[in-house]
């Protein structure tokens, strides 16, 4: 009896251990800890937008065009006289929710994709090969045709940039689960007679989240480019409605009359992909466990060294 | 005529064949075994020779693309080879269960033991997920785990290799299956967990009256544990009795060096261990004869020409060797 109780408590110092162990280093972390919160000031422009704004996006007011950043407009007018300030946080949250579609979509298919690409050599050959066919077109072109085809509507954007960020998720998905594939968890879930999506779905799908969330960090960011450099050309978002892309294009006309037509916009699309690339890279930092090793040495050295 | 009690599980003249690039493989060449409720028959061998894939064929778990099976598996009056996938699924987990080698990776290393425990009651009974857990509990508390409450909340990574391996042996006896292989339950434990683990497993073979497969190198295991032998060598069976008779006089020598190499503590310690001189052939070179012959003691032109067949011997002893009677008369030194 005596010994399962001591058994127990030297587990129990162990959880605790790690837990405060990952904490460190989760805040130790730079890139994850700046990039979380450029990205969390975003978020919550894009979430409160309609009240941040003074006023209506698209109320025009002819007196007041091209007006410098002010009090009354801390970003200025454009050449209809609407408020930029108002456009740039409408802007944000369009953007932001044309990411965080485009995204999920792309992530659920692409994830299905891949898993069913491991799961069949058939299968494999075929998906793959179209996956391929996508890559082989540079993202932007693909964007635009497919825009092009389906008509200048936000959702037809959504949908285009779906299509383009599925390769890369399913390609990522299916390597690793070919991996995982080969385990011997996975031999011996089959000898307690789970079928094959049960193990796909349920066992093999968690073993490939951490390099995929990863990658879904970077796909947000590309995606908020992508429908910026889309909305630029004016194969994007249509014209009234305020994307960063937009803002640009329309500050692009008169770059020499109002810097601030451009820049204000630019800044936003500066700080998104920049939240988002440090939170990338911080998330694969924190979850790749060779990396884990280096940085826990250096939090214990650098502690050291601040404290005494 | 009276009718014979059928055995749980017969293999009858199993062969199992990789197709390779370097051509067909064959792993299992001709393997014949019964097994009888409530018996533990121990499979014995070098590494390379067969006694996995013999285990995973049961239950068709070798890649489908690359392996063809033949022969016929019957249990409980079943054909094995000739069901469908989805009465393979019924059976695998429900009434034939597995524990595997390495309780290191055989345990899905994201999700909770308790789930996965529950998961493998999930897949053949209809419980709600809460049954399931509890069901989870106590089938960890019955495999001896300490404070099973706690544990179903931990992942693989944070318990020792002992406890996977009771927590295998959880998911394995879940749903109370009527045969149980065991492919080396214990080769990554040490000696005094081997000695618990193997103990627990008795214990379940005797209150469910299971039969087991044990695959083992390891002769002090058989001769504690299993009620008969079989002993393979290169896809072969080439010796298959009781545990009493095979400790007492093994036929085959390769039986013979097999337990001549097994250090003896009070055996004489300024003698070199005995033991077969040469490897097992890879499964590209098998010799034309008797398999064992390049590396048997007492071969002959006949052994190298000739493939000898599995005969009886004596009563319950089969033998595939063509001079068994020499070693029968002594001409091998057996230690024990």
């Amino acid at each position: 009896m005596t010994k399962e109780v001591k058994v127990e408590y030297s587990t129990q110092v162990k959880s605790k251990k790690e837990k405060s162990e990952k904490w460190i280093r989760l805040t130790s972390n730079r890139l994850l800890v700046t990039g979380s919160i450029i990205l969390l000031f975003v978020l919550l422009i894009g979430i409160f937008a309609p009240i941040l704004a003074p006023y209506d996006v698209l109320e025009m007011n002819p007196q007041n065009r091209f007006v410098p950043p002010s009090v009354d407009h801390l970003f200025g007018t454009d050449n209809f006289g609407r408020d930029i300030f108002s456009r740039v946080m409408h802007g944000v949250r369009l953007s932001l929710v044309i990411g965080f579609f485009v995204t999920l979509f792309s992530t659920i298919i692409g994830l299905i994709v891949g898993l069913l690409a491991a799961y069949n050599k058939i299968l494999d050959h075929i998906l793959m090969r179209i996956c391929d066919g996508l890559f082989a077109f540079p993202s932007i072109l693909l964007a635009i045709a497919i825009t092009a085809a389906l008509g200048p509507k936000t959702i037809n954007v959504v949908i285009a940039l779906v299509l383009v960020f599925i390769p890369s998720v399913a390609r990522i998905v299916r390597s690793q689960a070919l991996v995982v594939k080969e385990k011997t968890f996975i031999e011996s879930l089959r000898a307690q007679g789970a079928n094959p999506f049960r193990i796909l779905f349920l066992h093999i799908a968690p073993n490939v989240m951490s390099p995929l969330i990863v990658q879904v960090t970077y796909i947000f960011a590309v995606t908020i480019l992508t429908e910026a450099s889309l909305s630029f050309l004016g194969a994007g978002v249509p014209a009234p409605e305020p994307s960063l892309g937009n803002l640009l294009y329309d500050g692009k006309l008169s770059i020499y009359v109002a810097w601030w037509m451009t820049v204000f916009p630019g800044i936003f699309i500066v700080l998104i992909i920049l939240g988002l690339n440090l939170f990338g890279d911080g998330l694969r930092d924190f979850l790749d466990p060779k990396a884990k090793q280096l940085k826990k040495r250096g939090i214990i050295w650098k502690r050291k060294n601040n404290r005494y | 005529m009276e009718k014979e009690k059928q055995p749980l599980l017969k293999i009858n003249n199993l062969k199992t064949t990789f197709s390779t690039y370097k051509g067909e493989l064959s792993a299992v060449d001709g393997v014949s075994l019964e097994l009888n409720e409530g018996e533990i028959l121990g499979i014995v061998g070098e590494s390379g020779c067969g006694k996995s894939v013999t285990a995973e064929s049961i239950l068709q778990l070798l890649d489908e693309n690359t392996t063809t099976y033949d022969g016929e598996i019957i249990f409980n009056g079943k054909n094995l080879l000739k069901s469908s996938n989805r009465e393979l699924e019924e059976i695998r987990g429900n009434e034939i269960s597995m524990i595997f080698q390495d309780p290191m990776s055989s345990l899905n290393p994201v999700i909770t033991i308790g789930k996965q425990i529950a998961e493998s009651v999930r897949i053949h009974q209809k419980l709600s997920k809460k049954e399931s857990m509890k069901k989870a509990v106590e089938l960890l508390r019955l495999t001896g785990i300490p404070s099973p409450e706690q544990r179903v909340k931990e992942y693989p990574h944070e318990i020792s290799g002992g406890m996977r391996q009771r927590v295998m042996i959880a998911m394995a006896l879940s749903c109370q299956p009527k045969l149980l292989i065991a492919d080396e339950p214990t080769t990554a434990l040490d000696v005094t967990i081997q000695e618990q683990i193997l103990k627990l497993m008795l214990q379940f073979q005797k209150e469910l009256n299971m039969g087991i497969v044990l695959i083992t190198h390891d002769f002090g295991v058989v001769a504690n544990y299993c009620t008969k032998v079989a002993v393979m060598y290169l896809g072969q069976v080439i010796e298959e009795t009781d545990v009493k008779s095979l400790f007492s006089r093994p036929l085959h020598p390769y039986t013979v060096g097999l337990i001549n190499s097994v250090p003896q503590l009070d055996g004489d310690r300024s003698k070199e261990l005995a033991t077969i001189k040469g490897v097992v052939p890879s499964l590209t070179q098998i010799p034309k004869g008797c398999r064992f012959a390049p590396r048997c003691p007492l071969a002959t032109e006949k052994c190298l020409e000739e493939m000898p067949n599995l005969e009886s011997a004596k009563e319950n002893h089969q033998v595939r060797c063509w001079h068994y009677e020499k070693v029968l008369e002594g001409e091998l030194q057996y230690v024990n």
